[in-house]
């Protein structure tokens, strides 16, 4: 292989290249870079670089591999960060000109933890600002772009993440995921993406939008790159009190071994119907392909999912009007200064400066929790909130792992659904939940529709039970590599 | 007659019916590190926003972590309160935008949707009666019962220094948020105090149980604070905040009752406020409507999980537990055989009745101990404090330099050498003076009694001759000899011991 095309393989055949000294870190950091120049102009998915201290960090690296000192899992390999995600000395702006002149102090829990890995932080990826959008067209640096199409989104809110790593900027990504966001885009972009467990990744250093939903997770081109940043940035963390201490070491195990533990599969048939033919027709091939193996499938569903898009939107704005208040630029913020203004004006003027999404979301949100409206809106949400969860416990005391489509349809044209905020919303009807039921999920890149759009499927486990999911993605992925669905660009 | 007894009499004639709650916000000052980060409890040594981290600052992407030992702090304060705690407690968030509060929000506990509160439903009993409308001392002693609704944990704000008092004046504020995120458990009570005296004397006693309980320094500045509500004959509450000391508070209740009286006799409507104490000017200034504040979107803090505190947990606090002023005071009656009046007056001032421990360490004389404490100590406390010495929510222990030691040796000196009264009082004023052992003063300055008879006759012989008219008159009136007694007495300064004096005085007029 080419040195330059360095960038095409997946991270831990590169990882391996470095800890043999076949290549160096700081080549191939030097590769990544030019590619994400070569590129990124086209797909908008980074907001900030940190290149140079990349470079500093790989020569670092390479050191100690000739030094002969051990090096973690992700040596040598570059992560990109959604920018919600808090690294020290680096812009994090949310996609939000509310942060435009922020610069995070600390670093977040995950990614000392890819520091601790020797992984190494690329540049901070784009988004929906605050994280609240399903297309990546809220973003105050632009809409992220769909690598497959540029006319098209890439899905959101982790646009950036999915599209940097679908179009071979970098290998690998952080997102964070409130009702979907990793998995969207993942399916958008044709990545794999996953929602760990609420509690099994520390939220500390992500940016809430919505504390009770959301999970930072991994984004990956294979579930063999995927796994070892899922490793790394898994577990109880001190600084997070919603964190549980349950570690456990995920494995990509061989088909043969998957097999043997005969999972059985419910298939959510009726929101498989219920999408758009080429997606329905997309999920059901997989579950073909999954029948193929041995697998025992059976069609079942969810009874509670109507309700379930209220109830995400109740709790999710209810948070996140109360987790943006803190925003009014008197301790960070943007340049602007409060002289001369009396502070509620003060408040006023600087809360303007939020995009038209996060507005709406807040405005929601504050009604909801309005001192005669909790009851009707905040506590029944909770209440559908705990059915979904009970009923998530019964079928996962028949069934291993639940098929359904990550997203019901194609991505949109840029545009075409910024306007309509309740068909935006319902595009998230079968990703929240797992949010709301605190369950881990996967979007496993499906294939293309026939105009070359990508189609994903979702796999979700009980909670902790992420390795159920590892094993459906190997199955998948083995069936036909995913690498064969990589877009020219 | 002042002016309060007045407003109080005249309330009276009125029959409006005078109805106060407090809520109490008291800091966890011996707690070392905040309710939700590792920055220092003692705020109060920094220089502005020193004491703060990016948890504190309320900086983005950051969660609170949650300080066990608070919660432990706050339930000592439930149980001396009498309140009951759940197995269960949760945080809360109270949102309203203030620049003191670093989030934006407030983190604190909320009992309209659940019980979320670490303590509900408690009451604190107290000599004083609330309804006694004077200075009564006969009703003095009744014991007035103040029903607790609940303590909640929450966090403090941070501080706002302003250009000028006027805010309209302001070219610009100050925000330090050094005091941002540091422990605070307010307990609120129900509106059971019938009088500003009543008030006064629950602050006192509560203040003294917090130190008891050793979870706060209530000298420290704004470590303990109160708002109150007045409610006047059954009309609308007003709520008055701001008060910076606990005297203010007493004066800031008067001034309210007659602001309510005086509109309720212009038949004006009391509206539903929250009026602030404008302690230069002693008067209450409206603030907010209650409507306005009523807005608080409270909703269950999603970054900190609902607190299983279990069965045992109480009993194991209980257990934890420092000795409560009402326990020591049991043990001063029952062990030491002190009386009420005596061990009431101890344990009211955690210093004193330390003071008196320690003192016993010295000399076993705990009825002898407790009276110089009480009698002559106290005594002399008060005369300072009279001149104005003390601060603001503490009495003051500290102005005299005397050591327990000291006192354990002024009772033991009168016990083994049965020194009077006004010979021990004065060299207690000449050890507390100079500092030196009472026990080293009594050899140095040889003052010791003149128990030689030989001296005591030479006294009584001397009078007899000066005024030789009561050698006659001791024949005809028995209390001639307690007079010449007395004239002994005056000579010697009371240095001769009583008894023997009497019997030689009998003797010296039998041998005339």
């Amino acid at each position: 292989m080419i040195l330059k095309r360095l960038y095409e393989l997946p991270a831990f055949v590169v990882s391996r290249k470095i800890k043999e000294q076949e290549v160096t870190a700081e080549e191939y950091i030097s590769i990544i870079i030019e590619r994400i120049k070569n590129v990124d102009f086209r797909i908008n998915s980074f907001i900030s670089h940190n290149f140079e201290n990349a470079i500093t960090k790989s020569r670092a690296i390479d050191k100690k591999i000739k030094e002969g000192t051990n090096t973690g899992l992700l040596a040598g390999i570059p992560v990109g960060i959604k920018d919600n995600i808090s690294v020290q000395g680096l812009k994090n702006t949310c996609a939000s000109r509310m942060l435009a002149e922020y610069t995070s102090p600390y670093n977040a829990t995950v990614v000392s933890k890819i520091e601790e890995q020797d992984g190494i932080v690329i540049g901070k990826l784009n988004m929906d600002e605050f994280g609240m959008g399903t297309t990546s067209e809220y973003s105050a640096f632009g809409p992220v772009r769909n690598p497959w199409n540029p006319e098209y989104v890439a899905g959101g809110s982790s646009g950036g993440s999915a599209a940097a790593v679908a179009s071979l900027q970098i290998p690998l990504s952080l997102g964070s995921d409130t009702g979907g966001s990793i998995r969207c885009p993942s399916s958008f972009c044709s990545v794999i993406g996953i929602k760990p467990t609420y509690g099994s990744v520390s939220r500390n250093g992500l940016i809430s939008y919505s504390n009770s939903l959301e999970q930072i997770g991994p984004l990956a081109r294979t579930i063999y790159d995927l796994v070892p940043l899922l490793n790394s940035i898994s577990g109880f963390d001190p600084k997070d009190n919603t964190t549980i201490n349950k570690k456990s070491e995920y494995q990509t195990n061989n088909v043969d071994n998957i097999l043997k533990k005969r999972y059985k599969i419910g298939v959510l048939e009726e929101l498989i119907d219920n999408s758009e033919s080429e997606v329905a027709k997309n999920n059901r091939k997989k579950v073909k392909e999954l029948e193929n193996y041995g697998c025992e499938i059976e069609d079942t569903r969810i009874s509670l999912s109507h309700y379930a898009l209220a109830s995400y939107y109740v709790i999710a704005t209810a948070e996140a009007s109360s987790n943006l208040s803190r925003y009014d630029n008197l301790r960070y913020g943007y340049e602007g200064s409060p002289e001369g203004y009396e502070w509620t004006s003060y408040f006023a003027e600087s809360r303007s400066r939020f995009g038209d999404e996060v507005k709406l979301r807040i405005l929601l949100g504050s009604y909801v929790l309005s001192a005669g409206y909790f009851g009707k809106y905040y506590a029944k949400a909770q209440k559908v909130r705990s059915k979904i969860k009970k009923e998530f416990d019964n079928l996962f005391n028949k069934y291993d792992i639940l098929l359904l489509p990550t997203m019901p349809a194609l991505p949109p044209k840029i545009g075409e659904k910024s306007s309509q905020p309740i068909e935006h919303y319902n595009l998230d009807v079968y990703t929240i939940l797992a949010n709301l039921a605190g369950i881990p999920a996967i979007s496993i890149p499906g294939g293309l529709s026939e105009k070359g759009f990508p189609i994903g499927v979702q796999i979700l486990a009980d909670g902790f039970n992420e390795q159920k999911l590892i094993d459906a993605a190997v199955l998948l992925e083995n069936v036909e590599g995913f690498e064969t669905w990589i877009p020219k660009i | 007659m002042d002016s309060e007894d007045m407003i109080l009499n005249d309330r009276n004639k009125a029959g409006l019916e005078l109805k106060i709650g407090l809520e109490i916000h008291c800091q966890l000052t011996f707690l070392h590190t905040k309710l939700f980060c590792g920055c220092l409890s003692n705020y109060r040594n920094s220089s502005p926003n020193d004491n703060t981290c990016p948890i504190c600052l309320g900086l983005p992407g950051t969660l609170p972590l949650l300080n066990k030992r608070a919660v432990e702090f706050a339930s000592m304060i439930c149980l001396a309160f009498n309140c009951k705690i759940p197995e269960k407690i949760s945080f809360y968030r109270k949102n309203y935008f203030y620049p003191d509060l670093p989030k934006n929000y407030q983190t604190t506990q909320y009992n309209s949707y659940e019980l979320s509160s670490i303590g509900y439903e408690g009451s604190i009993e107290f000599v004083g009666d609330s309804k006694s409308k004077t200075n009564d001392s006969k009703n003095s002693e009744e014991r007035t019962k103040i029903r607790i609704t609940r303590v909640q944990l929450e966090e403090d704000p941070g501080k706002i220094t302003y250009e000028e008092d006027k805010s309209a004046a302001n070219n610009y504020s100050l925000i330090d948020y050094n005091r941002a995120g540091v422990s605070l458990v307010e307990i609120v009570t129900e509106p059971d105090f019938s009088s500003p005296i009543a008030v006064r004397i629950f602050l006192n006693e509560i203040v003294n149980l917090f130190e008891y309980l050793g979870v706060t320094d209530p000298s420290l500045e704004g470590s303990v604070r109160c708002d109150v509500n007045v409610s006047v004959g059954g009309g609308k509450k007003v709520e008055i905040k701001n008060i910076s000391s606990f005297k203010e508070v007493e004066k800031s209740i008067y001034y309210e009752i007659t602001r309510q009286k005086t509109l309720i006799m212009h038949n004006i409507d009391v509206k539903p406020e929250t009026r602030h104490w404008d302690e230069k000017r002693k008067v209450t200034v409206a603030a907010r409507s209650k409507e306005e504040e009523e807005e608080y979107r409270y909703f269950p803090e999603p970054d900190i999980p609902r607190i299983i505190l279990g069965s045992k947990f109480v009993s194991r606090v209980r257990t934890s537990m420092p000795e409560l002023p009402i326990e020591r005071m049991k043990r001063y009656i029952e062990v030491y055989k002190i009386t009420e009046h005596t061990a009431k007056i101890l344990v009211n001032d955690k210093r004193i009745s330390d003071f008196f421990e320690e003192s016993l360490g010295y000399h076993k004389s705990p009825i002898e101990i407790s009276n110089w404490i009480v009698n002559e100590l106290l005594t002399k406390i008060n005369e300072k404090d009279r001149q104005g010495l003390t601060d603001h929510n503490t009495k003051g222990l500290d102005i005299l330099t005397v050591s327990p030691k000291q006192v354990a040796e002024m009772a033991e000196l009168v016990e083994i050498k049965s020194l009077n009264r006004t010979t021990a009082r004065e060299i207690f004023d000449k050890s507390i003076e100079t500092g030196t052992s009472p026990l080293k003063l009594i050899e140095t300055l040889e003052i010791e009694n003149i128990s030689d008879e030989k001296s005591i006759v030479k006294v009584i012989h001397e009078i007899l001759s000066s005024q030789p008219q009561l050698i006659e008159q001791s024949k005809n009136n028995p209390n001639t000899i307690n007079y010449i007694l007395g004239l002994i007495m005056k000579e010697t300064k009371g240095r001769v011991n009583p008894q023997i004096a009497l019997r030689l005085i009998k003797e010296s007029l039998e041998d005339i």
